[in-house]
């Protein structure tokens, strides 16, 4: 099933990449593709190759064989710092935000692009604080000095200040608490309600499915399943195949 | 009481003051001089060997425009800037290359490119050293010395550009480029930091300050193609014993070795006093290995 | 299949060694003392190869294992009467290996880069050592003396000829050269080369990576003092500039531009750099800083052809 139209071309096109890390062979042929504003949920066991997948499609890992296109464009082999810059945002495991910055440099990371006005600076980190209240409270202090949930805020809060036209997102609810997973939640909803794509990488079954449009599964570095979200539940066989224990 | 008294009056108080405004004096010199160095290792893994020869450039540079111009601070900005041009240049056409290999590989490049810079001079301007003539003759009175003011501008030059440095670092835009990269060179790249590029301003800046120490020490000592070894030798130790990587180690190692060197100087002959740094590398590295003044890790 | 290349590296050894043997008979004095000095110089680079291309760490503090064993033997010819060449060589490889020691214990507990920067700066600190105790080393002007006889204590002495000292100089190098060869194809071989692969793995193994690297540095600065010792009975005098560490970075040239880890790409690597060296001063004239455009092609050598001249001739054979 295509999840576009014919007339729009997707979003973001991966087809048939092979990876390696060394000599590890990670990436089998994984294919898949993101329309414009869709959310796509990328389930799948520990070590299939979920994030791999991601860190590919942003440049920060080299496809060593395989086509992946962005509006249309080849991108595979353009650095990464032109692919945010192009729109592509990245949002890693463990945040990794700038512990040592504070959260305004941290956000200003992502606004001191060429290019963008200092109204519309100011617009964007209006929005940021109005959506994550507490980042404005602590925007002095120091990235490390958060507390897990509010570096998985800062790590998105950055990443749209790029404007992103899709956000690589890898497991955002790790490690939270249950309040903060559903604030997470609401997070995708708004974000893809002001049109933004989000490719979302996630152990958690539930959230995944209730967020998203479609989703693809993966095994050993490819795609086996792939559907709407609305046609499986949690207890489905297939989730229960690849991601039961 | 009386031994007390005899062993104060022993020491030759007054040349410890001067010692110790020579050794300040140094010791903000090759403060400078490390800075740059550790900076380029700190932020880039680079060791740089040809710093020594940037700091000779930049110090020839400003023997021919002071020569032509008969201007010492347009000597300073010039050297600084041409510098940082060629620094710039070097690192595009042989560093970036070796991005991603074994960073062994950059010292053997640096080493290649400090004798090449080195043999050059040689040839342009021959073996004979040249003179800068300091911007400021005035002495000042001290003790029985007349001490010269310019030794004093040199320090509060270096720390102005030290303190200028780390302020922009702090505040400029430019700054928080350096230091999201140096935390995490990744996610700098995935927030559409151009790292190569800061890679390259970096290295151009730690140039520019390697060839401002060139020009502001130019005056205290002859200008010669050979003057860059000594310096980046020094700079190295210093750069291990303030810990790699950590600016204000750099700082405050500099100027310890230089105090320790100057007052080792009132009672050795000063070829001999360098002995002082090579002795606080080793007990450096026999107890301390990741440097003096780095705070222990929790 | 192996046995057919064993073979064919024998052949090429024997013939290689023939051709040396042959040359100070055919060649005019120059070319004769040239070649002793690429062997010397061959001999230096290929004992720097144990730790650049075996085990992975660069050392700048050839030149200190170099001038030790240098003015070790200088010393033992200035103080034993007759001047005895088998105490000369003792006495430089003890010093070489002192030197060593010392170097090894600060050295190698630092890694990679913090290695060749603390071995530059050990090398540096003898060079200031040697240059002002003007008392014992003779300070700036250095040392000289005479050549021993070439000597089997008791049975037979005879003075050197040119054409016997190249020989004892040959001797010598292809002498260490078969044996550092056989050490670095043995088990303790394989492990340096482990090393220099993956360290951490190598520690996690079980091994005391620290005591190999040790010995590692040992090994290399006997051998760069044995070139000492033998630079010494050549030119008949010991000076500073031998221990200043433009002479280290002059053989890590000669490794890189041989090729490192082959052992014989360094000796190949001394001679192509000291023949252009000659061919660029014979056109250019004396004054000619002939280390510029060596410098190019040093660097160039590093970013585009990092196996050296053996490397590159290795694949261009394999085509």
């Amino acid at each position: 099933m295509s999840a576009t139209d014919t007339n729009t071309q997707p979003l973001v096109l991966v087809e048939d990449v092979h990876t390696y890390y060394g000599k590890s062979h990670i990436l089998h042929g994984i294919s898949l593709e993101i329309g414009p504003g869709e959310v796509v949920g990328l389930l799948g066991r520990n070590g299939v190759g979920k994030s791999t997948t991601l860190k590919t499609i942003m440049g920060l890992v080299p496809a060593r064989e395989g086509k992946i296109q962005y509006c249309g464009q080849a991108i595979t082999g353009v650095p990464p710092h032109k692919l945010a810059r192009l729109g592509i945002a990245y949002v890693p495991e463990d945040r990794r935000i700038f512990r040592l910055l504070t959260v305004m440099e941290n956000l200003r990371t992502g606004l001191d692009r060429g290019g963008v006005t200092d109204e519309k600076k100011q617009a964007l980190l209006d929005k940021v604080f109005t959506y994550f209240p507490v980042l404005a409270e602590r925007r002095s202090q120091a990235g490390g000095t958060l507390s897990g949930g509010e570096q998985q805020m800062l790590a998105i809060a950055r990443a749209m200040m790029l404007e992103p036209k899709i956000i690589l997102l890898d497991e955002p609810t790790e490690g939270l608490m249950p309040r903060m997973v559903s604030q997470i939640g609401q997070i995708i909803d708004v974000l893809h309600r002001e049109g933004v794509a989000i490719l979302l990488v996630e152990q958690n079954v539930p959230l995944t499915l209730a967020a998203s449009q479609r989703v693809y599964i993966m095994e050993k570095g490819i795609v086996r399943h792939h559907c709407a979200a609305s046609e499986i539940d949690v207890n489905d066989a297939v989730i229960k195949q690849y991601l039961g224990v | 009481m009386d031994a007390v008294v005899h062993f104060f009056q022993a020491i030759p108080f007054d040349q410890i003051v001067i010692q110790t405004l020579n050794g300040i004096v140094t010791g903000m010199i090759l403060a400078l001089v490390a800075s740059g160095l550790t900076l380029i290792f700190g932020i880039m893994d680079v060791v740089n060997f040809a710093h020594g020869e940037l700091f000779m450039l930049g110090a020839y540079i400003g023997v021919l425009v002071l020569a032509g111009t008969g201007s010492f601070w347009l000597a300073l900005i010039v050297a600084s800037l041409l510098v940082a041009i060629l620094g710039a240049a070097l690192q595009i056409v042989t560093l970036r290359p070796l991005i991603g290999r074994d960073p062994l590989n950059t010292i053997l490049v640096t080493f290649g490119i400090s004798l090449i810079l080195q043999n050059y001079a040689l040839w342009q301007f021959g073996p004979v050293a040249r003179k800068i003539n300091e911007p400021i003759t005035t002495h000042f009175n001290l003790f029985y010395l007349e001490y010269p003011w310019y030794r004093l501008v040199i320090a509060g030059m270096s720390a102005s550009i030290i303190g200028a440095f780390w302020l922009f670092l702090k505040y400029g835009k430019f700054g928080v480029w350096i230091r999201a990269t140096t935390q995490d060179r990744v996610m700098a790249q995935a927030m559409g930091i151009p790292v190569p590029l800061v890679y390259t301003g970096v290295f151009a800046i730690g140039a520019g300050m390697a060839a401002a120490s060139g020009v502001l020490f130019g005056p205290l000592v002859g200008v010669n193609h050979a003057m860059g070894l000594d310096w980046v030798l020094k700079a190295f130790i210093v750069v291990v014993v303030g810990g790699m990587g950590n600016l204000g180690g750099s700082i405050a190692a500099a100027i310890f070795i230089s105090l320790l060197e100057s007052y080792a100087a009132i009672w050795m002959n000063p070829s001999q006093a360098v002995i002082v740094s090579f002795v606080v590398l080793i007990l450096t590295l026999l107890f301390r290995p990741t440097g003096l003044f780095v705070p222990t890790p929790k | 299949m192996i046995k057919h290349s064993n073979k064919t590296y024998w052949i090429g050894f024997c013939v290689i060694m023939a051709l040396l043997i042959v040359a100070p008979l055919v060649l005019p004095e120059f070319w004769r003392r040239f070649l002793t000095e690429i062997l010397i110089w061959g001999l230096l680079a290929m004992s720097s190869d144990i730790l650049i291309g075996y085990t992975g760490m660069i050392s700048f503090g050839h030149s200190a294992f170099f001038g030790l064993g240098m003015y070790g033997a200088a010393a033992a010819l200035l103080i034993v009467s007759p001047p005895n060449l088998w105490i000369a060589i003792g006495l430089g490889l003890i010093a070489a290996a002192l030197v060593s020691l010392f170097v090894a214990y600060f050295s190698t507990r630092l890694r990679d880069i913090y290695f060749a920067i603390t071995t530059l700066i050990f090398s540096q600190i003898f060079y200031v050592i040697i240059f002002t105790w003007t008392e014992v080393t003779g300070g700036e002007n250095g040392l000289s003396f005479s050549r021993p006889h070439l000597s089997i204590p008791g049975i037979y002495s005879t003075p050197f000829t040119n054409e016997t000292l190249h020989w004892f100089v040959l001797a010598v190098v292809a002498g260490s050269y078969l044996t550092l060869r056989r050490i670095t194809q043995s088990p303790f071989g394989m492990v340096l080369q482990s090393i220099r692969e993956n360290e951490a793995r190598t520690r996690a193994i079980g091994y005391p990576v620290e005591r190999y690297k040790i010995v590692a540095v040992m090994l290399s600065g006997l051998f760069a003092g044995l070139a000492g010792v033998l630079y010494a009975l050549q030119n008949r005098f010991a000076a500073p500039d031998f221990v200043y560490f433009l002479i280290s970075g002059e053989t890590v040239i000669f490794n890189v531009m041989g090729g490192i880890g082959t052992l014989v790409g360094p000796i190949l690597g001394a001679g192509f750099f000291l023949m252009l060296r000659e061919l660029l001063g014979r056109i250019f004239g004396e004054q000619f800083p002939y280390l510029i455009p060596l410098g190019f092609i040093f660097i160039s050598m590093i970013i585009f052809l990092p196996q050296g001249i053996l490397g590159f001739a290795r694949r261009w054979l394999n085509r």
